[in-house]
C-alpha cells in the first residue's frame, strides 16, 4: 500500500509542479512527472509477488509457479511512445516560443487572454 | 455480427496520412484532391451504415476471438450511437478537405497539413470505433497530437501559444483519462469496454469509493478535452488560432467526439448512470451555457466569438445529457428520457453542421480580407453575397431561428427539462438562446453592413470554398427533417436506443 501512496504523492507533485511553475521548460518536465507515476502505477497493479516474466511456454511452470500480469505491460510501452510524442511536440513548441518570445517565462509569454 | 467494412474508417485515412508526403513530392494539387476522395469515400461508407440493419457490428482486429467469452484482442465495435458519430465525423470532414483545397494554399507545407489532417480523422474514427479503453486512450492521443500541431500550423507567435496551452492542457486531461483507466483496470481486470461493464454490473466490484474516484478522474479529463467550463481555457485560443478548416473540425467534431462521445460511452453504456454524475454533467452544462455565451458577446476577433459559442452550445447538449441520465437513474418515464437523449444528440450533430458552417464561412472572410477581425470589415454583403447567406442562414441556426435545425433541437431540449421538472434549466437554456441571437446579429451587422473598414477590393471566394459553404448551409435546412419520425428513424433512434439500454451495450457486444 506504502509504494501505491508514494505513487500517488508523486503524481501530485507533477500537478503541483505543473500548476505553479512559470518557467515552461519545468512545465514540461513536470508533465513528464506525472506520466511516470501513472506509468509507474500500471506497472505495479500488474506485478504479482513472486511472479516470473510472462514469457513461458511450458505448462508444467504455469501451473506451478505465479506469473505476472503482462497486460499492464505492453500498455506501458504503448504510453511511453505517447509520451515520447507528447514530449517532443512541447519541447518543440518551446523552443519556437523561445525563438519568438525571448523568454522562457510564461507570464511573460501571454498575447492571449483565454 | 461481424462487419469487415468498420476498418476501412481507420485504415484508409492512416494510409492517406503516412503516404501524402511521398505524393506531395510529385505534385501537391494531387494531395489535396486525394483527401477529398478518400473522406467522400468514408462518408458515403458511414451514410451506407446507417442502413445496415444490424444494431451493432463487431471487427475482431487480427483475429484473436474471445476465448471462453472473455475478449482478448482488440475489438472495433459500431452500435448507433458510433454510427451517428461517424456520420457527423466524415460529413464533416469531407466538407473541410473540400475547403482546404483553395484555402490551404496561402500556408506552406501543405503536404504536413493533409498529413496532419488525415490522422486527426483517422484518431477520431478510431475514438468512436473503439471496443475498449485503452484503445480509446490510443487513438484519443492520435486525435489531439494532430490537433495540437494543426493549431500551431501557422507558426506565429499566437498560434504556438495556442498550441502550448492546449498541449499542456490536453496532455494532463489525457493523463488523467490513463490514471482513470488504470484504477478501472485495477479494480475490474479487463479493459474491454462491454466485459467492463459487465463485470460492474455482476457487483464484483465492492469498492464504490474507488470506483467513484475513477469516475471523477475520468470527468476532470474528458472536461478538459470537451472544454467545459472551468476547463474552458485553451479552447478560444486553440480554437480561434488555428487554420479555418481545422478550427471547423475542432469545434464541429473534436471536442464532441473526444467529448461528448467518450462521456456518453462511458457513463451510460459501461457504468450504471447514476444521480450524482447526472447532477455534475448537467450543473457542468448549465454553467458553460451560461458563461460561455457571455464570454462570446465581448468578443471582436470573430473565430475567437464562434469559439466560445462552441463552450455554450456544448453546454446545452451536456445538460440535456445530465437531465436524460438523472431521469433514467431516478427511473422516470422513459419517453422523456428518449426526448431528452434525442434533443441532446439532435442538437449535438446540428452544431457539428452549423458551426462547422460558421467556422468555413469566417474562412471564407478571412481568405478575401485577411483579418478576423469583426471592426476591420463592414460592408461585405455587397461583395460576397454568397458568404453573407451562408453565415445568415448558419446564424440563424445557431440561434435557433424556427426553419432552422437549431430550433428545433434548441426547443426540445427546453420542453424535455421542462417536462423532467428542471423549470431553473430550461429558463437558463430560453435565456442563453436570446443573448446567443444577440450575438449573431452583432456578427451579421458589423461583417456584412454598415461602411466598409478597409481601402481594397473584395472578391468572393473560389469554387471549392463556396461549394463547402452552400452544401453546409443547404444540410443545416436539411436537418430540420429530422423532426419527422420516419427520417429520424434512421439517423437518431439506433444512438437514442443506443443509450436507453444503458448497460445492454455489454450483453449485445460480445460475442462477434
Amino acid at each position: 500500500m506504502t509504494l501505491y501512496i508514494l505513487c500517488f504523492i508523486l503524481f501530485l507533485v507533477g500537478i503541483y509542479g505543473l500548476v505553479i511553475s512559470r518557467n515552461i521548460i519545468k512545465m514540461v518536465i513536470s508533465l513528464t512527472i506525472v506520466e511516470i507515476s501513472i506509468f509507474l502505477m500500471l506497472i505495479m497493479i500488474g506485478y504479482i509477488s513472486g511472479g516470473i516474466a510472462p514469457v513461458v511456454f511450458d505448462q508444467q511452470i504455469l501451473d506451478n509457479q505465479a506469473v505476472v500480469d503482462p497486460l499492464p505491460q505492453t500498455m506501458v510501452l504503448t504510453a511511453i511512445v505517447i509520451a515520447l510524442a507528447t514530449n517532443s511536440m512541447l519541447l518543440t513548441m518551446a523552443i519556437r516560443l523561445y525563438k519568438k518570445y525571448g523568454t522562457f517565462d510564461i507570464h511573460e509569454i501571454s498575447k492571449l487572454k483565454g | 455480427m461481424e462487419d469487415k467494412t468498420l476498418i476501412f474508417f481507420i485504415v484508409l485515412p492512416f494510409l492517406a496520412a503516412f503516404s501524402l508526403p511521398l505524393i506531395g513530392l510529385v505534385s501537391e494539387k494531387a494531395e489535396s484532391y486525394i483527401v477529398a476522395i478518400i473522406s467522400l469515400i468514408l462518408m458515403v461508407l458511414s451514410v451506407s451504415s446507417l442502413f445496415n440493419l444490424a444494431e451493432s457490428t463487431v471487427y475482431v482486429v487480427g483475429g484473436w476471438y474471445p476465448v471462453e467469452k472473455i475478449p482478448i484482442g482488440i475489438h472495433l465495435v459500431s452500435d448507433g450511437l458510433s454510427k451517428l458519430m461517424l456520420l457527423i465525423v466524415n460529413t464533416l470532414a469531407f466538407f473541410c478537405a473540400v475547403f482546404a483545397i483553395d484555402y490551404i494554399k496561402k500556408y506552406t507545407g501543405q503536404k504536413y497539413f493533409y498529413t496532419l489532417f488525415c490522422l486527426q480523422l483517422a484518431g477520431l474514427n478510431g475514438v468512436v470505433l473503439a471496443g475498449d479503453m485503452f484503445n480509446l486512450f490510443v487513438f484519443m492521443e492520435v486525435a489531439s497530437k494532430a490537433s495540437y500541431a494543426l493549431v500551431a500550423f501557422g507558426v506565429r507567435r499566437t498560434e504556438i501559444e495556442a498550441s502550448f496551452k492546449y498541449q499542456v492542457l490536453g496532455g494532463l486531461a489525457s493523463l488523467f483519462m490513463l490514471f482513470a483507466i488504470t484504477m478501472l483496470y485495477w479494480m475490474t481486470s479487463t479493459l474491454n469496454m462491454a466485459d467492463m461493464s459487465l463485470v460492474l454490473s455482476k457487483g464484483l466490484v465492492e469498492n464504490g469509493n474507488a470506483l467513484r474516484f475513477a469516475q471523477l478522474f475520468l470527468i476532470a479529463g474528458v472536461g478538459i478535452k470537451a472544454a467545459m467550463i472551468p476547463f474552458h481555457a485553451w479552447l478560444p485560443d486553440a480554437h480561434s488560432s488555428a487554420p479555418s478548416p481545422v478550427s471547423a473540425m475542432l469545434s464541429g467534431v473534436v471536442i464532441k467526439v473526444l467529448g461528448i462521445y467518450v462521456l456518453l460511452r462511458l457513463f451510460i453504456n459501461v457504468f450504471e448512470p447514476d444521480i450524482f454524475i447526472s447532477n455534475v454533467f448537467a450543473v457542468l452544462g448549465g454553467i458553460s451555457m451560461t458563461a460561455g455565451v457571455f464570454l462570446a458577446i465581448g468578443a471582436w476577433d470573430l473565430k475567437r466569438l464562434l469559439a466560445y459559442h462552441s463552450i455554450s452550445q456544448m453546454g446545452y447538449v451536456m445538460m440535456g445529457i445530465g437531465i436524460g441520465m438523472g431521469i433514467l437513474a431516478s427511473a422516470g418515464p422513459s419517453a422523456t428520457v428518449a426526448l431528452t437523449f434525442t434533443a441532446a444528440l439532435f442538437h449535438m450533430i446540428n452544431h457539428a453542421v452549423f458551426k462547422g458552417l460558421l467556422f468555413l464561412s469566417a474562412g471564407s472572410i478571412e481568405h478575401a480580407t485577411g483579418t478576423v477581425n469583426l471592426k476591420g470589415m463592414g460592408g461585405l454583403a455587397k461583395y460576397m453575397p454568397l458568404t453573407m447567406a451562408t453565415s445568415f442562414v448558419a446564424s440563424m441556426a445557431i440561434a435557433g431561428i424556427p426553419p432552422f435545425n437549431g430550433f428545433f433541437s434548441k426547443f426540445a431540449i427546453i420542453v424535455a427539462a421542462i417536462q423532467g421538472g428542471y423549470h431553473f434549466r430550461a429558463a437558463l437554456g430560453f435565456i442563453v438562446g436570446i443573448i446567443t441571437l444577440a450575438s449573431f446579429l452583432k456578427f451579421q451587422r458589423y461583417a456584412f453592413f454598415g461602411k466598409p473598414q478597409y481601402d481594397f477590393s473584395i472578391k468572393e471566394s473560389p469554387f471549392f470554398i463556396k461549394f463547402s459553404l452552400v452544401s453546409l448551409a443547404v444540410l443545416c435546412l436539411a436537418m430540420s427533417l429530422l423532426i419527422f419520425s420516419s427520417i429520424r428513424e434512421i439517423v437518431l433512434d439506433p444512438a437514442v436506443n443506443t443509450l436507453l439500454e444503458t448497460t445492454g451495450y455489454a450483453i449485445k457486444n460480445l460475442q462477434p
